[in-house]
């Protein structure tokens, strides 16, 4: 049987609240002339329909019918206990997010009753177990090997994928990072399982144990919640900064587990041949709490000083819309929007930009947004929590002499 | 030397508006684009194709109107199109997907090289690209931001990271997402767009790359969406004018009264 989904010609009013509320277009009206009120029938496009649900949900007549194919094959999910959360390190030092994702992963493990474990590879990194155990892990596994001095999608996968397939955790989380979302698709592929990326909420079922994983789509103008029902482990995604991070509580007890690496049945096909720093920022964007944004109003690569002042001053980082890295003012490693990055600061400060819709599905879901721009009637100044119209120019310059009065009081 | 570059179709935000009665994407009159992120792949392909002689071939999984895409990257350099059609493939997850294109890669014959956008403007997932790699058993390297250098075994590129970027070389065949640093698309030639216009699509369906059906589509997709809703929409706030002291001083006043500075 495969999935089912079909119009009930007699109760179709064709009043069209489906096709507007369907998220991939796959639903329109018809002109039915055979119908006694000439009402006009919804028709589904099952090239497009993802069997998701929704226009059902829209419907207020009851006229149309979902049948979910609930025969998939799956894997005996009795055999897959406990949370898991890749411990995420760059050159020797533990990446954020993983902090986050162990307070976030003692959550779920607590609603299923069962452990936290935090897996760590790299070479030389044991050290760094005792961290995670006073993060929340009850249990460390740390594969250490001078193979995994440096990230390499092959060796990684392979030994994250071997001790998946060894113990079989219930649940994965990973951190959203360019680490995080090479590997992990791997990873899922070769165990056959389900990957939700970019998680920004993650609940328990309690009946089935399945991690209903909530995720911004279409640019963050749709929320679809995202189930892996017959498949485990159940692996996420999760960006920096969406959940708090784990207290350190010193000396916790846990146990550190050392993983048997076997290089020879490690695959390696790539060579790491060297690292160059960003010299551009200090503060990476990704990990910035404040940025500092600029766009086509800022009007010249020298502006770009203005912004840099301010943000050093707030111990933020410098980003910019594609119209200004376009122009060449700033690298691209600085761009925010559909082409760029996606942040999610505590305050997004947007100076000369006008809010097109490709730069603001990669900063909308910002804590606090402050708009400096002249045009008043532009989207960024229209939506920002904080609207100030004006000269960039004129203004910074003053909130930065305003900061340092404040500072001084 | 053989590049396929896997591209999507997706609707162009460009002028898409928000319903705010729906909160939904105004859809009406919108049209289809390739993926921004796309572009890039198609131009590198291209790029490589030009210095050290190869062909080009797009691959796109879609309903019949994605061809259009397929021509518009010819148009573009490319030298053929693929579309992989077929109701079997409808509703396919990121792994379900990975596992078609892998499919059809493999049912076209050698190749050495395959570029992926880094992500798709609708699903903004990313993880397409390596999980191609992964079922066609070959190495990959996301985010790629400058091919270094190439020959018939290796290519030498550079991997943007948070903090930088990585120097990484490879053996063929390999995969490479990429981002949009890696260079500037051309517009298409009126000579690429005759060829556009001539060109043969090659349309093929399940059986025509030998995938298991179990494997494709709903059925080859381990995760399901249970809902979807609209998250609730940003509105207006607080509009600050006048002297550019007076309202620096007020923001800074609002900053300072929830202890963000």
């Amino acid at each position: 049987m495969t999935n089912s989904i079909k119009v009930l010609n007699d109760k179709c009013v064709g009043c069209g609240q489906c096709a507007g509320a369907c998220p991939f277009d796959a639903i329109s009206t018809v002109e039915r002339s055979e119908h006694p009120k000439k009402f006009k029938l919804a028709v589904i496009d099952l090239n497009k329909c993802t069997y998701c649900g929704t226009c059902v949900q829209a419907c207020n007549f009851n006229a149309i019918e979902l049948a979910k194919d609930a025969h998939q094959a799956g894997v005996d999910k009795s055999e897959y206990k406990g949370v898991w959360v890749y411990a995420q390190q760059r050159h020797g030092e533990i990446a954020g997010v993983v902090y986050e994702l162990l307070n976030e992963g003692k959550k779920l493990a607590k609603q299923l009753g069962t452990s936290l474990s935090a897996v760590l590879i790299g070479d030389n990194i044991k050290s760094n177990a005792q961290d995670l155990i006073n993060r929340g892990a009850d249990k460390v596994y740390v594969c250490d090997d001078p193979i995994f001095i440096e990230f390499q999608d092959d060796p990684y996968a392979s030994i994250l994928t071997q001790i998946i397939k060894k113990e079989k955790p219930e649940i994965i989380l990973m951190g959203a990072t360019n680490i995080g979302r090479s590997f992990a698709s791997r990873v899922a592929a070769r165990i056959y399982t389900g990957l939700t990326a970019d998680c920004t909420s993650l609940e328990i079922d309690p009946e089935t144990r399945n991690l209903q994983q909530t995720r911004p789509a279409f640019g963050g103008n749709i929320m679809a919640t995202i189930l892996t029902p017959g498949h485990r482990p159940q692996m996420a995604t999760v960006r920096h900064k969406v959940f708090k991070e784990a207290k350190v509580e010193e000396g916790r007890k846990g146990e550190i587990v050392d993983c048997k690496v076997e290089v020879a049945t490690l695959v390696n096909r790539t060579k790491f041949l060297g690292f160059i720093k960003d010299s551009s920022s200090n503060i990476n964007i990704d990990d910035a709490d404040i940025i500092v944004a600029g766009g086509r109003g800022v009007g010249k690569a020298e502006g770009f000083e203005l912004l840099e002042e301010l943000a050093e001053f707030l111990d933020g980082a410098v980003g910019a819309s594609r119209a200004a890295v376009d122009s060449q003012w700033i690298p691209y490693s600085h761009q925010i929007g559909q082409t760029g990055k996606t942040v999610a600061p505590k305050v997004y400060i947007a100076c000369g930009i006008s809010g097109q819709i490709q730069h603001t599905v990669g900063m909308n879901s910002s804590d606090i947004i402050i708009a400096i721009n002249k045009d008043a009637s532009c989207p960024m100044m229209q939506t920002a929590t904080y609207a100030l119209e004006g000269d960039l120019y004129e203004i910074i310059p003053n909130i930065i002499k305003e900061i340092k009065s404040v500072r001084r009081d | 030397m053989n590049i396929i570059v896997c591209i999507k179709q997706v609707p162009n935000t460009t002028n898409v508006q928000i319903d705010h009665d729906t909160g939904r994407l105004k859809r009406d009159g919108v049209e289809s684009i390739i993926n921004p992120f796309d572009e890039y792949a198609i131009e590198e392909g291209v790029r490589i194709k030009e210095k050290v002689g190869a062909k080009v071939t797009v691959i796109t999984m879609g309903h019949p109107q994605a061809e259009a895409i397929l021509r518009e990257a010819i148009a573009k350099g490319a030298d053929e199109g693929v579309l992989l059609s077929d109701r079997a493939f409808g509703g396919a997850d990121t792994l379900a997907t990975s596992y078609a294109l892998s499919m059809a890669i493999k049912s076209l014959g050698n190749f050495d090289i395959v570029i992926c956008g880094k992500q798709a403007s609708d699903g903004d997932t990313a993880q397409v690209g390596p999980g191609i790699a992964e079922m066609s058993d070959i190495a990959h390297v996301a985010c790629v931001k400058k091919v270094e250098s190439i020959d018939d075994k290796t290519i030498k590129v550079e991997r943007m990271m948070e903090d930088g970027y990585d120097l990484i070389e490879s053996s063929l065949p390999v995969l490479l997402t990429v981002v949009k640093e890696i260079n500037n698309p051309r517009v298409a030639s009126l000579k690429g767009k005759m060829a556009a216009k001539k060109a043969v699509i090659k349309v093929l369906d399940a059986a025509a790359i030998g995938a298991d059906t179990k494997k494709t589509g709903l059925n080859g997709s381990p995760t399901q969406v249970m809902k979807i809703f609209t998250p609730p929409q940003r509105t207006g706030g607080e509009k600050f004018t006048g002297e550019p002291n007076e309202v620096a001083a007020a923001l800074v006043k609002r900053l300072s009264d929830l202890s963000l500075i």
